[in-house]
């Protein structure tokens, strides 16, 4: 049971309020570039550890990015990933979610042969969901989005996938794309001896020269989304402090409510 | 970029192919060769080949934009019932074709829809596409991509709308990425650039902190998925002149699909968040579980469901379909009243674009009160049951 997890490197969410927007060059300042790994990318990494605890096999973890991204592989190897794969290139910058599943695929046709490929739900940065199916896309696999629960039995995996207003039970044959929820697991923290072994592994790094590439399908130019714009919000209009004493402060929420309809 | 394929009915299942690919990418099933996904598209195995079976298509030329025209909207059914986010789509669609005076068109795919579809021409839509075969009658990723995929290709729309449901966002990005077209996800405001044709679609990023407005000027269609509950409703209001045009897929089962076994509804609760109009969450404020009663009385009375912020979730006071943020759900109610939620930006992500915002808490500093409509500083523990107390008064006395 050969899993590959891509994960992501996203700022980190306490500083998301600190992003200021400059308006003139419509890029993001970050005042502080402290990062984690997208959340549900850890879910992604829980969940090929324990299948592989269960049926043996090999983890590896791949993440498009600038070289600051083997901070989250590091981290992935400290809990337990067999290898951490880097694809990093100055000619990737700007990709978008089309561009960035062709290059994840190209480096995971790299990899080589896998029965499984997790990755998280969606990134909180951009919240597009949209590099999974993007990426079963390319690589020509079928696809279980919204997965909360994976179940391996020989080579078939059957999943629950998480629908609005109900859940959906699937089955599929493997080689398979699944997206997971944080449903699917608790994350674990990494371990002593994780932390130690992992300095003994290598961030492998690939570069575009490393891949099989069309030129035209990477960076800006592979890429059909252009940002033409990125602003701050309205912020909502101020509020109102309601005081009072508590018998008081409670009738003039209602007439409040009432007064807005909603009672 | 190329694509590689077997022509069936070429392969006799020689193997000659199979030591010309240095990627192992090659495998005998069923006395017929199958590409896997390790291929590199170098296209070895095409030369080795002595039957001419396999297939590697060049790059697609260069589009013409202007062969694109029109709007589209995928009307998404699930078990025979249209979702609402169709109807909000029907009006936003009508207005970008209005502004680029182009036609109007519905897609509908299911099986034995021809009702479901008479009523959508109540609508002011051009043209109807119905798309009817058994296969299409549940949703399936790669049924449901094919015969979008050859539509289009065949139609040439300048845009598509789909809903931001999990349902959209499994299949926009599949279709986009075979058509190699571009694809903004849940957008919340739509517009169109007359001259240049291009769709302005703006959406929230980082958790709602910021707003970016993106176009795909070079490539076609342009297809968008669109929040739910963000765009107005459209009105029935079409003086019934729709083409109805019933299309045939022709779809072939992959013997790599997947299948569907069981499709089981959620609990109550669960749906009962998504859809609130009215939604009542509490947090660590509420000092133990138990207090949870509390938030439950008020949602009842209200009329609402019950949400939660993570920390409680974590501590394992409520489960976890309850929370509401960054990392739950996302939710846009009427009203949403927060009691002893801190109101961090990883909860705001989930919650900030509802209507009417109150927010109860004993501490005046706390960020929940930057973006409440209605402030109340005090201590749940004491307010909440007197409110509850005043609405069930209330209550009574409507009677
Ligand atoms: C990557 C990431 C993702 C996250 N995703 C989410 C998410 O999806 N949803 C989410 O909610 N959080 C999320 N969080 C967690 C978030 O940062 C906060 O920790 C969490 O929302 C805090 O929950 P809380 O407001 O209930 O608790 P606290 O922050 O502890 O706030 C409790 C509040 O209750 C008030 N209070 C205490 N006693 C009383 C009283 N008697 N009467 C009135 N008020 C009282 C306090 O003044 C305080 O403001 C995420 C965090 C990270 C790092
Ligand atoms: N640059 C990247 N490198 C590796 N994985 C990624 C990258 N971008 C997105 N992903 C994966 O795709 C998922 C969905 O991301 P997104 O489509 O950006 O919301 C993430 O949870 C990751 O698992």
């Amino acid at each position: 049971m050969d899993t590959i997890v891509c994960i992501k490197q996203v700022p980190d969410t306490e500083e998301l309020s600190h992003i200021r927007v400059n308006c003139e060059t419509n890029t993001l300042v970050r005042e502080s570039v402290k990062a984690i790994i997208n959340p549900f990318d850890e879910n992604a990494i829980e969940e090929a550890l324990r299948l592989r605890e269960a049926k043996g096999g090999r983890v590896t973890v791949i993440s498009m990015g600038p070289p600051q991204a083997k901070e989250a592989l590091r981290k992935a190897l400290a809990l337990g990933a067999d290898q951490a794969i880097l694809v990093s290139d100055s000619s990737f910058a700007g990709s978008d979610t089309l561009a960035t599943s062709y290059t994840l695929a190209m480096g995971i046709k790299k990899i080589g042969k896998f029965d499984l490929l997790l990755l998280g739900k969606q990134a909180i940065d951009g919240d597009t969901a949209q590099v999974g199916p993007g990426l079963a896309e390319w690589l020509r696999i079928p696809q279980i989005t919204y997965a909360r629960k994976i179940e391996v039995n020989g080579n078939q995996i059957r999943a629950e996938r998480t629908l609005e207003d109900a859940f959906e039970v699937v089955e599929v044959t493997l080689p398979c794309l699944a997206t997971v929820t944080k449903e699917i697991n608790i994350p674990r923290y990494p371990s002593l001896k994780g932390l130690l072994s992992a300095k003994r592994k290598e961030v492998l790094v690939w570069g575009a020269d490393d891949l099989f590439l069309d030129r035209k399908r990477i960076g800006l130019e592979g890429s059909p989304t252009q940002v033409i714009k990125i602003f701050t919000p309205q912020p909502p209009p101020k509020g109102e402090i309601l005081t009072g004493e508590i018998p008081e402060l409670a009738d003039r929420l209602i007439e409040k409510l009432r007064e807005r309809k909603i009672l | 970029m190329a694509e590689i394929r077997v022509d069936l009915e070429k392969c006799n299942g020689c193997g000659e192919c199979i030591p010309s690919c240095s990627f192992s990418a090659l495998e005998m099933k069923d006395e017929k060769v199958r590409i896997l996904a390790t291929c590199t598209l170098c296209g070895a195995c095409v030369d080795a080949c002595s039957e001419e079976a396999i297939i590697l298509e060049k790059e697609e030329k260069e589009v013409d934009l202007s062969s694109y025209r029109g709007v589209w909207v995928f009307a998404e059914q699930r078990q025979g019932q249209i979702m609402p986010v169709t109807y909000e789509l029907l009006g936003e669609g009508r207005k970008l074709a209005d502004d680029l005076e182009e036609e109007f068109s519905l897609v509908l795919l299911g099986w034995k829809i021809e009702e479901k579809a008479r009523e959508l021409t109540r609508y002011r839509i051009d043209k109807l596409y119905m798309v009817e075969d058994s296969l299409l009658e549940h949703y399936h990723t790669s049924f449901y991509t094919q015969a979008l995929v050859d539509l289009v290709r065949s139609e040439k729309p300048g845009i598509i709308l789909l809903g931001a449901t999990s349902l959209g966002r499994d299949l926009a990005p599949r279709v986009a990425a075979r058509l190699k077209t571009g694809l903004t996800a849940d957008c919340t405001g739509l517009e169109v650039e007359p001259e240049e044709r291009n769709l302005l679609q703006t959406r929230p990023a980082l958790g709602g902190n910021i707003m970016a407005t993106i176009i795909s000027p070079h490539h076609r269609p342009q297809i968008a998925t669109v929040r739910p509950k963000v765009m107005k409703r459209a009105k029935p209001d079409g003086k019934g002149q729709v083409r109805v045009i019933k299309i045939k897929p022709d779809l072939a089962s992959e013997d790599e699909m997947v299948r569907i076994l069981e499709l089981i509804r959620e609990e109550k609760d669960v749906v009962d968040l998504q859809e609130a109009e009215i939604i009542v969450s509490g947090g660590r404020g509420l000092g133990k579980p138990e207090n949870f009663s509390l938030i439950r009385r008020l949602a009842h009375l209200l009329g609402g469901a019950v949400g939660a912020s993570r920390a409680v979730v974590d501590a394992g006071w409520i489960p976890s379909y309850h929370q509401v943020g960054q990392t739950g759900k996302s939710v846009q109610p009427k009203l949403y009243v927060a009691c002893g939620i801190s109101g961090a930006i990883q909860h705001q992500a989930g919650m900030r674009s509802s209507e009417i915002i109150v927010a109860i808490n004993k501490d005046p500093n706390a960020p929940i009160f930057d973006i409440a409509t209605y402030g109340i500083v005090a201590d749940l523990h004491r307010f909440l049951p007197v409110l509850i107390d005043q609405l069930e008064k209330r209550e009574k006395a409507l009677l």
